[in-house]
């Protein structure tokens, strides 16, 4: 499998549409640093997030019993899933019994950590996502690139071309009012057809065993407004103490992710309404491993606004599809190798550690702390390549020796003066795409030991 | 004032003008400045890659060179960040430890421990600042765009101070040049773009010179520059802080 140094030197090579990749979601950077400098509490914000998220998850065993209670007395089902097979059997299992055939689901990140699609589809069972973003990449069977923003790799001809395969739409024709009026209508039969409804959770409230639901487009209100039966499903990380916790999420979430002040919709699910079956699966797949790692547990705070993806230099010129994951970006850097620590080791180095995604975050995870820690971890477990090991060794054999450090500095600059093909071939990946320094016959030491040295 | 000069392994074998335009400085600030002569690499590109397990023999070398300094200042805040965040010595702890709470990048050294705005430098050019990660973010030299903060820039501040000199702020003030040690040449393609993208966002103002407090950042983007067939120039702070008319 490609890593994502080789995806991303893929993705550049089209320098146009990367500017523009780049520029659209700095664009969304911007808006979320606009809409938290109108609030002079923000820092204070962040903090109080941080500190309910810690809380809750030194307490998570007490808290999830508490909402299991609470949803229980509201006549909400509750099922438990300790990773992503028993999720979808869970799920597969409700729409067997009932023998449903017409499903809808808005957006849920944990659904496609656990390729919910996939597995249903192989059961010979059809999902329609139903935020319009998650749509168009469903119509493409590709994977979602952003986990606010699914289409942004995106642009609206390829959005027009889709449609043109897939809900016939007239070729070539780009505008968005004209192609969002097809999705809206394509979408509506799907709704007013279906009978299951699938939604992820933002928030799960212990204390009143509530659940929210936020969306901009409305799609989670109006897929389990018409079906029969609505199953939501949550990572046990979305779990908050009290209600009241919400005024602080509510007004980072939207912020953090698009700069709006808040979600369009922001939907509270307490019981089912007359009719309706309401079921919550709650699922570790992980979780419990990450909450055991002191270094690495905070990242179980994560709101999923994706701030850190649209503020990473990196992810803006690399694209979704480098990561080679659902959950792309910084974050998503330091949970994947909780899953399989081998595949994705390659992201932990998809980052300068620049430090803005921890500075970005609403609910202060220290992802570029993280990043670097796992660095560590993974090179004990050998999982970093031969190369870069063998060069390390190198590296630190000739450091860590003053004598050979000035020996091979002055043989690497002689070098650099009189033989500087050495050094400027194509397979000096510096060389590439930048010259090298230029080579002066004195270092520092040496001219302050002529000059300076008493 | 005593001050132990650091000067990291890049900058003495390829940017010696760097050191020496830190030490002029310093001594013209008053510090009785030595330079250790033993000193090799913070262990820096080590640690970032996930090997800090083998940055011992640099570690304990490092405090070899500079126990017994009341201060230890360099002119790159990357590897100061690196020594104050990860620098170990299990036979010497407490020489360490003292190096982690008094080594200091040399624009916060100026103004938070001499306590000096006296710079007497004259430099008649167009400068853009570029802000390097490690010494923003990891250091606090300045205020970030992330957070709601007051705005304040140390290195601004002092550049400030030079006589002639004409400082732009590029767009997207404080975005990452690309460099990032190891990355530069595990992660080439998207390194050398993001340097790419800074330059032209410097050179959008016209600047004859970028500078910054990291040499490593600006032997990155003068790779870059070299290559265009750019007429920029990159210049650490300290020899801007350092020139005379």
């Amino acid at each position: 499998m490609k890593d994502h140094a080789t995806l991303a030197a893929g993705f550049i090579q089209d320098e146009k549409r990367t500017n523009w990749h780049d520029e659209t979601l700095w664009f969304v950077r911007q808006k979320r640093d606009k809409a938290a400098h109108t609030l002079p509490e923000w820092e204070q914000l962040r903090e109080w997030a941080s500190q309910i998220k810690n809380h809750a998850l030194s307490r998570m065993d007490f808290y999830l019993e508490q909402f299991e209670k609470n949803a229980l007395a509201n006549g909400v089902k509750v099922h438990w899933a300790a990773d992503a097979a028993e999720h979808n059997r869970i799920i597969h299992a409700i729409i067997k019994e009932k023998g449903i055939t017409r499903i809808v689901k808005s957006k849920s990140m944990l659904t496609e950590e656990c390729h919910l699609n996939h597995y249903l589809e192989e059961k010979g069972i059809e999902v329609v996502d139903t935020d319009l973003g998650e749509r168009i990449v469903q119509f493409r069977k590709e994977p979602p690139s952003h986990i606010v923003l699914p289409a942004i790799h995106l642009k609206k001809k390829d959005v027009s071309d889709t449609f043109h395969t897939f809900l016939h739409t007239e070729k070539g024709n780009n505008d968005p009012v004209y192609l969002t009026r097809a999705a809206r209508q394509h979408l509506r039969e799907k709704f007013i057809a279906s009978e299951l409804a699938i939604t992820g959770v933002n928030f799960a409230i212990a204390e009143t065993g509530g659940l929210v639901v936020c969306t901009n487009e409305g799609n989670a209100d109006m897929g389990t407004h018409a079906a029969a039966v609505h199953i939501a499903c949550m990572g046990f990380e979305k779990l908050i103490p009290k209600a009241e916790h919400l005024s602080v999420f509510l007004r980072l979430l939207a912020r953090s992710a698009t700069g709006q002040p808040v979600t369009t919709y922001s939907s509270h699910f307490h019981k089912p309404t007359p009719g309706q079956e309401l079921h919550v699966v709650i699922v570790d797949n992980g979780r419990s491993a990450i909450l055991g790692k002191p270094d690495f547990r905070n990242s179980l705070k994560c709101i999923r606004c994706a701030a850190c993806f649209n503020t990473c230099p990196v992810y803006r010129r690399s694209g979704g599809f480098s990561y080679h994951t659902a959950v792309a970006g910084p974050i998503g850097s330091i949970l994947n190798p909780n899953f399989d620590p081998k595949k994705y080791a390659d992201l932990l180095f998809a980052s300068s550690l620049c430090g803005s995604c921890s500075n970005v975050c609403p609910v202060k995870i220290d992802i570029h702390d993280q990043l670097w820690k796992w660095r560590q971890e993974l090179s004990k477990a050998g999982h970093v390549g031969f190369m870069k090991k063998i060069m390390m060794k190198g590296m630190a054999f000739v450091l860590g020796r003053p004598a050979l450090y000035r020996f091979s500095g002055a043989t690497a600059r002689w070098v650099l003066r009189y033989m500087p093909f050495l050094g400027k071939h194509r397979l000096n990946p510096w060389y590439k795409g930048r010259e090298l320094p230029e080579a002066p016959k004195q270092s520092f030491r040496d001219w302050y030991l002529q000059n300076k040295k008493k | 004032m005593k001050v132990g000069l650091f000067i990291p392994c890049y900058i003495d074998q390829f940017y010696p003008q760097v050191g020496q335009a830190t030490l002029s400085l310093l001594t013209k600030l008053g510090c009785e400045v030595v330079f250790p002569t033993d000193q090799t690499c913070c262990g820096q590109p080590m640690a970032n890659s996930g090997f800090a397990a083998l940055s011992g023999a640099c570690d304990q070398n490092f405090v070899r060179n500079f126990s017994g300094c009341a201060y230890i200042v360099g002119p790159s805040g990357s590897c100061v960040l690196h020594v104050k965040e990860h620098l170990k010595d299990e036979k010497q702890p407490e020489a360490a430890a003292h190096i982690r709470s008094h080594i200091y990048e040399l624009t916060e050294f100026i103004l938070d421990i001499l306590k000096t705005e006296a710079i007497q430098a004259f430099f008649p050019y167009k400068v853009g600042l570029h802000n390097s990660c490690h010494g923003q973010r990891g250091l606090g030299l300045s205020s970030l765009s992330e957070r709601v903060l007051p705005v304040f820039s140390k290195p601004e501040r002092l550049l400030g101070k030079v006589k002639g000199i004409q400082l732009f702020k590029p767009l997207r003030n404080d975005e990452c040049c690309g460099f990032g040690g190891t990355f530069s040449v595990f992660e080439e393609a998207v390194s050398v773009k993001m340097g790419k993208d800074r330059i032209a966002r410097h050179e959008a103002n016209g600047v004859d010179v970028i500078t910054g407090v990291d040499m490593s950042c600006l032997m990155h983007l003068e790779g870059i520059l070299k290559r265009q067939g750019s007429r920029t120039r990159v210049m650490h702070i300290a020899e801007i802080l350092n020139a005379e008319a």
